[in-house]
C-alpha cells in the first residue's frame, strides 16, 4: 500500500511539473508580444528587458507600456502599473500561509507571485502540491517570460510599423482572455461594464493614463458600496 | 526620465508582491477587503480593453483595432486557446488595416 501511495505522489508530482512547463510556454507567446508593444511604445531594449525581469508582472508592464506608447506621463505609467500589481498583494495574503518563509527565500517568493503562480497553487489540493507548483510555475513562466520579452524586442526593431502586424490589438485581446474566467457573476459582469464605461467616458477630458486609475477609483468605490449593502443583510439575518 | 519611471514600477511591483507575502492573516478576513480583491482586477483589464481598443491620444475612434478585439471575444466566448485568442486578434487587425 505505501508504494501504491509513493506511486500516486510522483504522478501527482509529475502532473504539477508537466503542467508548470506548459504555462511558462504559454506565457513566452505573450512575452514576446509585450516585447515588441514595449519598443514601439518607444522604450528601449534595456528598459524593456529591465521591465521583464525586475517589474515580472504580465498586465502591470502592459499598463506601464500602454500609458507610455498613448503619450501619457511616465509616473502616470508607474501608477496605472502599481494599481495592476497590487492583485498581487492580495495572492500573496492566500499564499503566504502555504510558503513560511523568511529572509531571501521569501523575497525569492514574492518575485514570483503573479497570476499563474498563484492560480496554479490554489488549484493543488494537498500543501505540498501547491508549493510544489506554485515554485515550478514562477520559475518556468519567469524564464520563458524573459526570454521571449527579448525576442519579441529585438524581433520589433526590424519591423518599420509594428502597427502593420495589428501588434496594437494584442494587449487588449490578452486582457479579454485573462478577465473572461472571471466574468462569472452579475457584480463582476457590472464591475466590467462599468470600468469600461469610466475609462472611455474619461479618455476625452483627461491626460492618458488617468482614464484606467479614474475608473480604479470608482470601483472601489462601487465595492465599498456592495459591501456595506451586504454587511447590513447578514446582520439583519443574523438577528 | 524613463528610465526612472521604469526602475520606479520595477520597485513598486516587487514592494507590492513582499507586501502581500509579510501581512497579517486577519486582515483576508475583512469583507471589504476580499470584495476589492475580487471586483478591482476585473474592472482595472475592462478599463484598459476598453481604452487600448478605442482611444487614440485624447479621442475615441474605431479603427481596426475593434475588429481584432471583437475577433478576441468572440474567441474567448468559444473557449479558444489563449495563444490563438493573441495571434488571431493581431492577424485580423493587420488584414483590415490593409
Amino acid at each position: 500500500v505505501a508504494q501504491r501511495i509513493d506511486e500516486h505522489t510522483r504522478a501527482a508530482r509529475r502532473r504539477v511539473l508537466r503542467n508548470a512547463l506548459g504555462v511558462g510556454l504559454a506565457t513566452g507567446a505573450y512575452g514576446l508580444s509585450f516585447g515588441a508593444l514595449s519598443i514601439t511604445s518607444g522604450m528601449s531594449l534595456a528598459q524593456t528587458c529591465v521591465l521583464s525581469a525586475l517589474m515580472f508582472s504580465g498586465s502591470a508592464q502592459f499598463g506601464f507600456v500602454g500609458v507610455i506608447d498613448a503619450g501619457g506621463a511616465p509616473f502616470a505609467g508607474v501608477a496605472t502599473g502599481a494599481l495592476l500589481a497590487s492583485r498581487n498583494s492580495l495572492y500573496g495574503l492566500h499564499l503566504s500561509r502555504l510558503l513560511r518563509r523568511r529572509g531571501l527565500r521569501r523575497a525569492a517568493a514574492a518575485h514570483l507571485v503573479i497570476d499563474e503562480s498563484a492560480a496554479m497553487s490554489m488549484a493543488e489540493g494537498s500543501d505540498e502540491l501547491a508549493r510544489l507548483g506554485f515554485w515550478r510555475t514562477g520559475l518556468a513562466v519567469f524564464c520563458c517570460w524573459n526570454v521571449a520579452t527579448v525576442l519579441g524586442a529585438v524581433g520589433a526593431r526590424f519591423l518599420s510599423d509594428p502597427g502593420r502586424l495589428g501588434l496594437d490589438a494584442v494587449a487588449p485581446a490578452a486582457f479579454v482572455a485573462l478577465m473572461a474566467p472571471r466574468l462569472r457573476s452579475a457584480p463582476a459582469w457590472f464591475t466590467a461594464l462599468v470600468g469600461g464605461g469610466v475609462a472611455l467616458a474619461a479618455v476625452p477630458v483627461t491626460p492618458a493614463g488617468t482614464p484606467v486609475l479614474l475608473a480604479a477609483v470608482v470601483i472601489v468605490g462601487v465595492a465599498l458600496r456592495g459591501s456595506r449593502h451586504r454587511t447590513y443583510r447578514t446582520d439583519r439575518e443574523a438577528g | 526620465m524613463l528610465w526612472l519611471a521604469t526602475l520606479a514600477a520595477a520597485a513598486c511591483s516587487f514592494a507590492l508582491k513582499l507586501a502581500g507575502l509579510s501581512v497579517p492573516q486577519r486582515i483576508l478576513r475583512d469583507g471589504r477587503v476580499q470584495r476589492i480583491a475580487a471586483l478591482l482586477p476585473i474592472g482595472l483589464l475592462a478599463a484598459l480593453v476598453a481604452t487600448q481598443t478605442f482611444a487614440a491620444g485624447r479621442h475615441l475612434s474605431v479603427d481596426a483595432r475593434v475588429a481584432g478585439v471583437g475577433c478576441a471575444v468572440a474567441l474567448t466566448w468559444r473557449r479558444a486557446p489563449f495563444l490563438m485568442v493573441v495571434l488571431s486578434a493581431a492577424a485580423v487587425t493587420a488584414l483590415v488595416r490593409r
